[in-house]
């Protein structure tokens, strides 16, 4: 029990991103319901991403790191916007969110 | 603030944002009827663009706090890929009329996405290329589901977007790691760091092959491209047209300084995976083009065997391999825009038609769109005197100086096996009886659009020399500081 009492260290904010971003991008993969899941997942792997800019910044004590996080924010809110824009969309032609309908274009 | 002289080189970025926000608010309120103005007016944006980057000196130089970068390279590529969207706008206006997508937001979405592509040629700096990319993704992937009331075009929206979206995560883990090991996202401190030598840490190795994995998928290397026929096939003609012809242009030329520039230290590394990005595209584009029935999914194939033809140069590593992408990428996209234009014109009473089997015996009904087809389709199997020769020429040669004489021998041998699919669409427009005619042309863009690409790709031969010389003084102002 050792790891409780230890003090926190940049690998172990990295292993939380990286566990993060491979559940978001293995969402994406195995995921055969939902496209509305899919789009969660999108967001999944950005904030895993946030999460590694952060820490990484802290460490190196470098401002850089924090900005670029305030921007992936920003631009992962204007993705999320077109991502269901299109999804609403599609929904209207096609009176479903499920992956499996997704089979009109394929060989 | 910005300096004047900062402001000199930012000109052609700024024209383009605030021309297409003034386009914007002309379309809210003059309304969908203005949709021809709209695009004829981006079109003169993107050419004064054009021209404004065309004038621009040679020399380097970095500004916005080096966030981009002004060299030859980006005025070589700014310059395709703006004429690129100019002549994708000249041709879209009959097809969005017929098929009421007669919009302004089509000239605003495309004047967007060019913004986005000049900005990441210019990046200099992690942060920069991750927002240009996004600024031009996001307005293709609006761009793709355009028509709105159409099933294939909402799904072919979707699924860009997915994998897309996908595809940014990806490099932007890549950028995370890079920037942690670097303790910079700026190309030129990632390139002195990385120019030390020595075997790569763990981080820094995981970071270029995620970045690298995400250029692939922007460029729609195998094996991240399975979006690319999908797209293809369901966006509106001439988006996917621009599809083929501006962002992946833009995408290579992203991918090229990347690798050549903040990542040329890792050159052992990142060889490998090109070579095998760019075998695997020419093999799988080459073979699973044959199978193809429908002209826009064939089109989406033969795009990936192309890049997989660009990337041989970008292997070599060299300027004359750079020169070599370049000289390809410049030929390439007018010839894939003549080609969509000829498929604009494929018109069965009124109907598009879109299969292979529509093209039998189109020399007896329309001979010239005949002829051009032709001719667009020798240029892109690489017959000798058309222009599409000179790209894999410069490529192939570059590759084989570089001592990788079996990747050019493999790319030989694939351009062979890609002369199949395109000599059989010859055959089926000079030598199969029709089923059907065509109907006549008389929209002016996409006359000049065949007109221009064919005459190019017939005419390059005569004086191959400026497009050749320019290219390699790009790469030379990109590889040689």
């Amino acid at each position: 029990m050792e790891f409780l009492v230890s003090p926190l260290t940049l690998n172990h904010f990295l292993v939380v991103a990286a566990v993060l971003f491979t559940l978001g991008a293995m969402g994406i993969f195995l995921n055969r319901k939902n496209i509305i899941v899919i789009l969660m997942c999108v967001e999944l792997i950005l904030l895993a991403v946030n999460i590694n800019f952060v820490s990484f910044a802290v460490s190196l004590g470098d401002l850089h790191g924090q900005i670029f996080t305030l921007f992936v924010l920003t631009v992962a809110a204007a993705e999320a916007a077109i991502g269901l824009a299109i999804l609403v969309v599609y929904f209207r032609n096609r009176d479903s969110v499920s992956v499996a309908d997704l089979n009109l274009l394929k060989g | 603030m910005i300096s004047s002289a900062e402001f000199v080189l930012l000109s052609p970025e700024i024209l383009m944002a605030a021309g297409a926000l003034l386009l914007l608010m002309y379309g809210v309120f003059a309304g969908d009827r203005v949709s021809g103005t709209a695009n004829l007016v981006g079109m003169i944006y993107c050419i004064i663009a054009a021209f404004l980057v065309w004038q621009m000196p040679d020399q380097r130089q970095y500004y916005l706090n080096g966030f981009l970068v002004h060299d030859s390279f980006a005025s070589y590529v700014k310059v395709v890929v703006l004429l690129g969207s100019a002549l994708a706008l000249f041709m879209a206006d009959a097809y969005a009329r017929r098929h009421s997508i007669a919009r302004p937001e089509l000239a605003v979405l495309i004047m967007l996405a060019a913004l986005g592509m000049m900005l990441m040629i210019s990046a200099h700096d992690l942060l920069s290329l991750y927002m240009a990319l996004e600024l031009q993704a996001l307005a293709l992937y609006v761009l793709a589901a355009f028509q709105r009331d159409r099933l294939a075009s909402s799904e072919a929206g979707l699924k860009y977007f997915v994998l897309g979206a996908l595809s940014s995560g990806l490099m932007l883990y890549g950028m995370s790691l890079l920037y942690g090991s670097f303790g910079s996202t700026d190309y030129l401190v990632l390139a002195s760091s990385l120019s030390q030598g020595g075997a790569l840490p763990m981080p820094v190795l995981f970071g270029l092959v995620f970045v690298c994995a995400a250029m692939a998928f922007k460029v729609s290397a195998v094996p991240f491209h399975m979006w690319a026929p999908d797209v293809y096939q369901g966006a509106p003609t001439p988006v996917t047209a621009y599809f083929a012809a501006a962002p992946k242009v833009a995408a290579m030329a992203v991918f090229a300084r990347l690798l050549l520039e903040p990542l040329m230290g890792a050159f052992n590394d990142w060889q490998q995976i090109i070579i095998f990005l760019s075998l695997a595209s020419m093999i799988l584009g080459g073979f699973a083009a044959i199978t193809q029935t429908n002209i826009k999914r064939l089109m989406a194939y033969s795009s990936i065997a192309h890049v997989g033809y660009g990337l041989v140069g970008l292997a070599a590593g060299t300027a004359e391999g750079l020169q070599g992408l370049l000289v390809y990428l410049a030929i390439y996209f007018l010839n894939t825009l003549g080609t969509f234009a000829v498929i604009l014109c494929l018109r069965h009473n009124g109907t598009a038609v879109e299969n292979l089997s529509d093209l039998k015996g189109l020399s007896k009904t329309r001979p010239l769109l005949a002829l051009a087809l032709t001719i667009n389709m020798f240029s892109l199997a690489g017959v000798p005197p058309l222009a599409g020769f000179f790209g894999k020429f410069y490529v192939f040669m570059a590759a084989a100086e570089a001592q990788l004489i079996w990747l050019a021998l493999v790319g030989l041998l694939m351009s062979a096996v890609a002369c199949y699919y395109y000599i059989r669409i010859v055959k089926l427009v000079y030598f199969d009886e029709p089923d059907h005619g065509t109907d006549a042309v008389s929209e002016i863009g996409l006359r000049a659009v065949i007109a221009i690409s064919a005459g190019y790709m017939v005419l390059f031969c005569v004086a191959p020399q400026p497009i050749i010389g320019t290219a390699l003084e790009a790469a030379r102002g990109l590889l040689l500081r």
